[in-house]
């Protein structure tokens, strides 16, 4: 299912602030997206808006090619699943899983055992088969996510709208599900799209981040492309550890303000700028400078972290290298993997809010 | 902190509360029930049989207490049967429309409660009476509002309504946002989210309310009295049959009636929360929080 947003702006109930800002989408089908940015970015609410949740809206939302409010709800084949799972605590989980299905009109409701069907087979499914007759109140948060998750499936939707589905679940069952809800997308060719302030998250499940700052969507893109060619410093932070140097381009070189760092060449107008760089792209010149290196005790992933002292500033930087005493004395630091954004660029990015 | 574990009363777990002088406050909060809930419910239990047995005997075969009994409790019943949609709608409207003036509204509600029972009963006799703005018109109709059971119906609506209200109202007001959204996304009509959702959730709350407003509405006297017209057999509410027992010096009438109100209040509290818990499948926690 296909999702076209084009000069969508989205107003807060009675006054004129804007929620979201002139948001052009184009989500394809059987696409897997993941909406990303800080909390109160507009994640949520671009999502409920394409749920058709909403209303003080204006520009175009077509799904399928058509307006959403054209089609009446049980034939808009969209599956949501609520940040807080919104179960019916007074059913059990089968009849909240057949819940989409009972409400249809007589017509075209499935028979009863067709409905029964459905659910052990979403039960199934969910690998709960064995809670049928529980209430929410009784389950875990992961199992009521999944439980929300297939009450979302039961009318067969091709769309799937996701809001912060793991935000309440431990670090390991999340890994856990949201594995298993690629591979659900993938098998019932769903079109999905996810809302998550967690960027891994997003990265390791979607196909297509979103990124998004208040209200807007500052980037769209892979997440290959996200790392190799963060659009704003916003973008860069907001996706990972970042270390900034400011510094100014001069004749085809960038020259850091801190002299412990080396100068490497770069392209562009001359002017005051900035490098922002990970972690793991910093490199040490040992011999070259005057900067020390500490070890941090922290280590995972069997990656090492250093302290990098120098004259003007200390900051970590993440290597797989175990270094020898002589390489961590008198060393410069290399930041040429580094991103250099002018603060032309820096103030197209608002400020963050307190 | 260790979890809180409760055996027994003989082993309350030696731990930091969070009010301070434990001891103080379940001993003083003994005492009260004690005075002013158990003493005097064990001495209307036991001042019946002071005269023994056949006594009591007599004054429990007494034709006219039945049937005040009966209007009692049939008119309280009716009371919160009509209490139950308008409680609900005055709760919904509050809650969900927030009308103009719904502040207004909201504090009127408790106005029965806030009232002397007598001024009510009075009020209501006017306006539903023979010359009252609603008595006048409802007689040409052929309708006789006071003097007669109807008018005691609608006292005790009167005054069970705002126990349906500030029942429902908490719960319509917490009932989360989100589910009604999914009710909605999942496709169901307006009126399927109100009979499968809704209704379910506010069950239990509409329940206490109306125990509440029936048990009220047995032992109400004071507004009932002006507008009942109090024929025995007819209009005579068991509270009113108690006073003129007393005035008579029946003792042994009067404690029957009271024992017998007292026992049925109390069947009528067991069977609300019976009730109460059974609709509640899944609404309560298995700790009973």
């Amino acid at each position: 299912m296909s999702i076209t947003l084009e000069a969508f702006t989205q107003y807060a109930p009675r006054s004129s602030r804007k929620l979201l800002d002139n948001i052009a989408l184009t989500v394809e089908d059987r696409a897997f997206v993941a909406l990303v940015g800080p909390s109160g970015a507009g994640k949520t609410t671009l999502l409920r808006a394409i749920a058709g949740l909403s209303s003080h809206s204006e520009g175009t939302l077509l799904i399928d090619g058509l307006p959403i409010h054209d089609r009446p709800v049980q034939d808009r084949g969209i599956g949501f699943v609520f940040q807080n799972y919104a179960l019916f605590r007074h059913m059990t989980v089968a009849r909240n899983i057949a819940f989409g299905l009972d409400v249809l009109p007589r017509a075209r409701r499935p028979d009863r055992a067709a409905i029964q069907r459905r659910v052990t087979e979403l039960l199934d499914l969910i690998q709960l088969p064995h809670l049928a007759k529980a209430y929410p109140d009784q389950l875990s948060g992961g199992q009521r996510q999944r439980v929300a998750l297939a009450r979302a499936l039961a009318t067969g939707p091709r769309l799937l709208l996701l809001d912060e589905p793991f935000g309440a679940l431990d670090p390991l069952v999340r890994r856990d599900i949201r594995r298993w809800l690629r591979d659900l997308h993938d098998r019932m060719n769903l079109t999905t799209i996810l809302v998550t302030h967690d960027h891994e998250e997003a990265m390791d499940v979607a196909d297509t981040l979103v990124v998004m700052q208040e209200g807007r969507i500052v980037q769209a893109a892979d997440a290959s492309t996200l790392n190799a060619a963060p659009q704003t410093p916003f973008v860069m932070e907001f996706l990972g550890e970042t270390l900034k140097f400011p510094g100014t381009v001069r004749s085809g070189q960038f020259v850091p303000d801190n002299t412990d760092i080396a100068p490497f060449p770069f392209e562009g107008p001359d002017g005051d700028a900035t490098a922002f760089i990970r972690p793991h792209d910093v490199f040490l010149l040992p011999g070259a400078g005057q900067a020390s290196v500490e070890k941090r005790p922290h280590f995972s992933n069997g990656l090492f972290r250093y302290q990098i002292v120098t004259a003007e500033a200390a900051f970590e930087m993440i290597t797989p290298t175990d270094l020898s005493p002589q390489e961590m004395q008198n060393v410069r630091v290399d930041i040429s993997r580094g991103k250099i954004f002018y603060p032309a660029a820096a103030s197209e990015d608002p400020p963050k809010p307190a | 902190m260790k979890p809180l574990t409760v055996t027994g009363l003989g082993s309350f777990p030696r731990r930091r509360q969070t009010l301070p002088g434990f001891s103080l406050s379940l001993g003083l909060s003994l005492l009260w029930t004690g005075l002013l809930v158990v003493l005097p419910l064990t001495a209307l239990l036991l001042r019946p049989w002071q005269h023994g047995l056949g006594p009591m005997i007599h004054a429990l075969h007494d034709a006219r207490m039945y049937a005040a009994l009966r209007v009692s409790f049939i008119c309280a019943f009716l009371a919160v049967l009509i209490d139950l949609p308008i409680g609900l709608l005055l709760a919904w409207t509050l809650v969900r429309y927030r009308p103009p003036g719904h502040r207004a509204v909201d504090a009127l509600i408790d106005l029965p409660f806030a009232i002397p029972t007598a001024v009510t009963g009075i009020a209501l006799a006017t306006l539903y009476g023979p010359g009252g703005w609603i008595g006048a018109p409802a007689e040409k109709l052929g309708l006789k509002l006071t003097f007669s059971p109807a008018g005691i119906v609608i006292a005790l609506t009167f005054i069970g309504l705002p126990f349906i209200v500030r029942s429902v109202e908490p719960v319509l007001r917490s009932f989360p946002k989100d589910v009604e959204e999914a009710v909605f996304l999942l496709g169901a009509s307006g009126w399927q989210r109100f009979c499968r959702i809704l209704l379910p959730a506010l069950a239990p709350p509409l329940l206490s309310g109306a125990g509440l407003a029936f048990a009220r509405g047995i032992g109400e006297y004071g507004s009932v009295i002006f507008i009942a017209g109090n024929q025995p057999f007819h209009s005579e509410v068991a509270p009113l049959l108690i006073v003129m027992r007393l005035q008579e010096f029946n003792y042994d009438g009067a404690t029957s009636i009271a024992l017998i109100l007292l026992v049925t209040a109390l069947l009528c509290l067991v069977a609300v929360s019976h009730l109460r818990r059974s609709v509640s499948s899944g609404l309560l926690r298995e700790d009973g929080a």
